[in-house]
């Protein structure tokens, strides 16, 4: 750890990276010194409470300490998902299913394989990454449902009016949903070491790790968002089509 | 006759807003009636019930003597079948959309079937094979349609489908109505502007304002 340089005064110092984004925000008049006060001040006062939090969880070494920690992580996730939905009915209960089953077959398979112990020092971080992951994959299948419901309304009415079931009625925006929870995962993946060094990564390499060593976390990381995101967007699409149409199956 | 249709005082609010008020009439099976009546007043709409795409506020719809609530949507739509006013197609070529009928019924796509629907309607079989976007509005407007003969409905409700049509394809589908009527005994609820549809039909309904104003027996 001796690489480390990061202390309090080095931090206070690197404040005035802040100080440079509210000097643009100002000169342009964006208006948004509030916002950038306001989440740099929660951001610190989050991630100092995470670390006691953390260090504590860590030490104790508790199981059901540890599930709760991971429910806390859904919990949260979901919530913030729910507000990406934009008012589709039950969308917190789907973002939770879909981050739960997201995560729990991601880390079972990890765990399984013997990549993962279950210990909070690896379980919970892991966690923290699958469902951040998920969180923002369900984000766009909620955007891309909610904006394809809304543009092909006609192209639907039709369907249905065939005598088209909802699945068959709204299966194309279905699939671009999906597809769209999953790109940026993908996408990431094809320039991961060449155009950025992912947060674990860099994180291993600060620390000091060996390099070679920190690709195979990223290697594993890469896989596990990849299964974590694809099992996310297919839950939380095929949940939340459904919600689009009313109990006599019409478009609501 | 037995009355297949049967609407009894419906009414639809939508936002407080009266759009049909105590709406009522009986259709007899195999018969042909038009509804005809000013822009915005209502007629669509009147169809869009009938065919269990939008819920009314008040009163019953009936079909064959049973609310319509009491029938699966889904296999109740595939009976009384509606062909929108300004329809879209789907898909990338014609036979996306002829295809359609077979996909959800889980059958397999009759391509010989489906170039007679296309003659039927006066277009070449080539068609099937053609890019909807390369289609002019009237020519869209009847491969619409054939996607509601592809299965015949009991039920046909056909909203201003001519109305983009040049003479010569209005005759077609003139015809084509009126074989459907005749032979297969379909019964036809159409709205339109068109003497030649208002002639050929049994009873002709008038809507005005959301109100019905007159109902004309032949
Ligand atoms: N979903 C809706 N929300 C609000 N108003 C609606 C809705 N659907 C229809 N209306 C209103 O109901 C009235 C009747 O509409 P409708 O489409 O049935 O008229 P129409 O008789 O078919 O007219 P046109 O001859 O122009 O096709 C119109 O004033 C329309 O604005
Ligand atoms: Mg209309």
């Amino acid at each position: 750890m001796n690489n480390l340089a990061v202390n309090n005064l080095s931090l206070v110092f690197a404040f005035s990276l802040v100080v440079v984004s509210l000097g643009i925000v100002y000169k342009e008049k964006l208006g948004l010194e509030k916002d950038i006060i306001y989440s740099v001040i929660r951001a610190i006062i989050q991630l100092v409470i995470v670390g006691y939090i953390l260090k504590y969880v860590f030490n104790i070494n508790n199981i059901i300490l540890t599930l709760v920690m991971m429910f806390i992580v859904f919990f949260n996730a979901s919530y913030s998902a729910y507000k990406k939905s934009a008012g589709i009915p039950h969308s917190f209960q789907i973002s939770f299913i879909a981050i739960f089953c997201s995560t729990s077959v991601t880390l079972g398979l990890l765990l399984l394989a013997g990549t993962l112990k279950f210990i909070p020092s690896q379980i919970i971080p892991i966690t923290g990454m699958i469902a951040s992951n998920s969180m923002v994959a369900i984000g766009l299948c909620y955007r891309n449902l909610n904006s394809n419901f809304r543009d092909q309304r006609q192209q639907i009415l039709e369907k249905l009016a065939l005598g088209a079931d909802l699945k068959q009625a709204s299966y194309p925006i279905i699939r671009e949903s999906i597809k769209t929870g999953m790109s940026p995962t993908i996408d990431s993946a094809k320039t991961v070491g060449i155009v950025s060094l992912p947060g674990m990564m860099s994180g291993l390499i600060f620390a000091g790790v060996d390099p070679v060593f920190a690709i195979k976390y990223q290697i594993m990381v890469t896989f596990m968002l990849l299964s974590a995101t694809s099992i996310s967007s297919i839950t939380v699409c095929y949940l939340s089509y459904k919600q689009f149409f009313n109990d006599k199956k019409q478009l609501r | 006759m037995k009355n297949i249709i049967d609407l009894q005082g419906v009414s639809l609010k939508i936002n407080d807003q009266s759009i049909l008020k105590h709406i009522s009439f009986k259709v007899n099976s195999g018969d042909f009636l038009t509804i005809t009546g000013p822009s915005g007043s209502g007629k669509s709409t009147v169809l869009k019930l009938i065919a269990g795409l939008i819920s009314r506020t008040s009163g019953d719809i009936k079909f064959e003597n049973q609310s319509i609530d009491g029938y699966d949507p889904i296999d109740y739509r595939r009976d009384v079948s509606y062909c929108f006013q300004t329809p879209v197609l789907f898909g990338e070529t014609v036979k996306d959309n002829l295809e359609f009928p077979y996909v959800i019924r889980k059958k397999t796509f009759d391509e010989a079937h489906a170039i007679a629907e296309l003659e039927s309607v006066g277009l070449p079989s080539h068609y099937l094979s053609k890019s909807i976007n390369e289609l002019s509005g009237g020519e869209k407007q009847r491969v619409a349609l054939i996607r509601n003969l592809i299965f015949l409905p009991k039920v046909l409700l056909l909203d201003e489908i001519t109305s983009a049509l040049d003479s010569e394809s209005k005759k077609i589908i003139h015809t084509l109505i009126n074989h459907l009527n005749d032979s297969n005994k379909i019964t036809i609820l159409a709205v339109t502007h068109d003497d030649n549809e208002i002639q050929m039909a049994d009873q002709l309904i008038n809507i005005e304002n959301g109100q019905m104003m007159e109902v004309t027996h032949e």
